[in-house]
């Protein structure tokens, strides 16, 4: 295909005006859900329509990109929209956290704290946080615009009353700067303490058509009662690759005895450490020596 | 003695038919006042008017607040009438499916509007909800049942539990027995009249069974085709009806 085949990073720069403008409103407005008008991706809904589009706008031919999926820069996901910006905006692309200026992610943060040079767009499902409970838009807008909050609740009331603590472990609801109630996204809970950071946090929703934002610094308290405070929760296991203790892990089943094995959900983090020399359980200079 | 409610010269049109107009009565703390007519009168309009659901096109809605007196909830703003929604008013429909959170348990159910007005300790919510859970007569073990598995007249107990937690000062009810076999009916209306008088609620119950007034009511307002044809103490109205359509009303009732 010849090189004029597409605008820089696909969308055309009307679109592009359009989607900044709709992201300088949801950092202005920490948290609010701002519409816009998403536009037809050359992908499914649900593989990242929202994200892609907010990187497109975002990038500039000077920046250098990273795509991660569930903390993997090798998944399809990843794979395919890494390739997607590098054909279509022939931006660099790294796998390094530290190198990259714009990292679109799925699920995840990165361990490595990230910087006020950064950009972090995530990719949404479903933006709405109170959407289970109240499947009615225009109450929950009402909801937003009034700031009636109770509902949140009811759902981690209902979590605990059935499973004895707050059993959501992904997608934890949280207050940014004490006004918009937010779905972080499916991150586990584990990164919620991680979203005041330095970095400015996009999070783009292609189907559902919205943007929202989190500006640096931002206050983000994740939603709790006093008598069952919030838990950042990991699996009580050091990874088996790297030997980190206080990374969020993946759980991988080895074979069909019941064998398994936890690593490290962010490869980046993982493989540099390696590379420092850092070992693990199962890591393959351990099991030669064994 | 202010009122609680100042209804005066409400009004509500659907295009050119008339939904109710002319309504005006005062009702005082500890007062039940049911309002009785055949369907398509104009009570679940009115109902609706007062209690903030429907924007009445003439008239005033006066409440007294307990931060500012008395104040017309017609012009107040959204969120000033919403929080008296789930503070001092409460809300009891017909169809508890209306008033209840179907997939929500009967704890959580009972629990929402105090999480709405800023409850955020978990043992103390729950605390409270199986007190009002026993209080209608709901065993604390189907706590964490939800209002799906419970039978008619259960669900319409838990709708109650839920709107009486916050301590509300007026009650409205659209026809609380309706769909309810006798027996239900009897125990819930026993009930409804005890929390009625051991909490001093005022009430508006809209309804078409005369039984029910006669059993709750202090006073009586009959409507028909949007008008109120007369008003009085419940007995007397009853026992003594001046108007045609009151008189037909209650010669219509059937006797066992």
């Amino acid at each position: 295909m010849s090189d004029q085949a597409y605008n820089f990073a696909y969308l055309d720069e009307q679109t592009k005006r359009m989607i900044r403008r709709a992201i300088l409103k949801g950092i202005a407005i920490p948290g609010y859900q701002v519409p816009f008008a998403s536009r037809e991706m050359p992908m499914p809904y649900g593989w990242g329509t929202g994200g892609v589009q907010v990187s497109a706008a975002c990038l500039v031919p000077e920046d250098t990109m990273k795509v991660i999926d569930q903390g993997a820069d090798d998944t399809t996901n990843a794979v395919s929209i890494r390739k997607f910006f590098e054909n279509t905006a022939g931006v660099a692309t790294t796998e390094k956290t530290r190198e990259a200026t714009v990292i679109q992610t799925r699920h995840r943060i990165p361990e490595e704290a990230l910087t006020e040079d950064q950009i972090l767009v995530y990719q949404v499902p479903i933006p709405e946080p109170l959407r289970f409970l109240e499947p009615r838009e225009t109450e929950t807008r009402k909801m937003h615009a009034l700031e009636e909050y109770g509902l949140m609740h009811v759902k981690l009331y209902e979590d605990i009353a059935q499973h004895g603590n707050i059993a959501t472990a992904y997608a934890y609801p949280v207050r940014v700067e004490g006004r918009y109630v937010m779905d972080p996204s499916p991150i586990p809970k584990f990164d919620n303490p991680k979203l005041e950071m330095a970095a400015i946090q996009l999070f783009g929703a292609g189907r559902e058509q919205r943007i929202y934002a989190i500006p640096p610094y931002s206050k983000v308290v994740s939603l709790d009662f006093e008598d069952y405070p919030f838990e950042a929760s990991k699996a009580n296991h050091p990874c088996d690759l790297c030997g980190a203790e206080h990374t969020y892990l993946d759980e991988v089943i080895i074979d069909d005895e019941g064998g398994r094995m936890f690593v490290c959900s962010d490869t980046d983090y993982c493989g540099e450490r390696q590379a420092n020399g850092h070992r693990g359980r199962l890591s393959p200079e351990m099991e030669a020596a064994q | 003695m202010t009122p609680l409610l100042s209804v005066q010269n409400v009004a509500k049109y659907y295009g050119s038919r008339v939904g109710c107009e002319e309504v005006s009565f005062d009702l005082y703390p500890g007062e039940v006042m049911g309002i009785v007519g055949e369907s398509g009168s104009g009570k679940s309009t009115l109902l609706n008017c007062l209690a903030g659901h429907l924007a009445p096109d003439a008239g005033k809605v006066l409440f007294d607040t307990r931060a500012n007196g008395m104040q017309d909830t017609v012009t107040m703003s959204e969120p000033e009438r919403r929080m008296l929604g789930r503070t001092d008013w409460a809300f009891v429909h017909q169809n508890a499916r209306d008033g209840l959170r179907m997939s929500v348990s009967a704890g959580g159910n009972v629990g929402e509007r105090l999480m709405a007005v800023g409850a955020r300790h978990y043992g103390d919510i729950r605390e409270q909800a199986v007190d009002w859970l026993g209080r209608v007569e709901i065993a604390a073990d189907r706590i964490d049942d939800r209002p799906r598995q419970f039978s008619g007249g259960m669900q319409q107990r838990l709708q109650i539990a839920r709107n009486l937690v916050t301590g509300p000062r007026l009650v409205f009810m659209d026809e609380p027995t309706g769909g309810l076999d006798v027996s239900v009916q009897a125990r819930l209306l026993d009930l409804l009249r005890g929390l009625v008088r051991e909490m001093g609620l005022s009430a508006i119950i809209v309804t078409h069974d005369l039984a029910v007034v006669r059993l709750l009511a202090d006073r009586l307002m009959v409507m028909k085709s949007g008008q109120v044809v007369e008003t009085g103490l419940t007995d007397q109205v009853l026992d003594d009806p001046q108007h045609a359509y009151t008189q037909l009303l209650v010669s219509s009732v059937l006797q066992v």
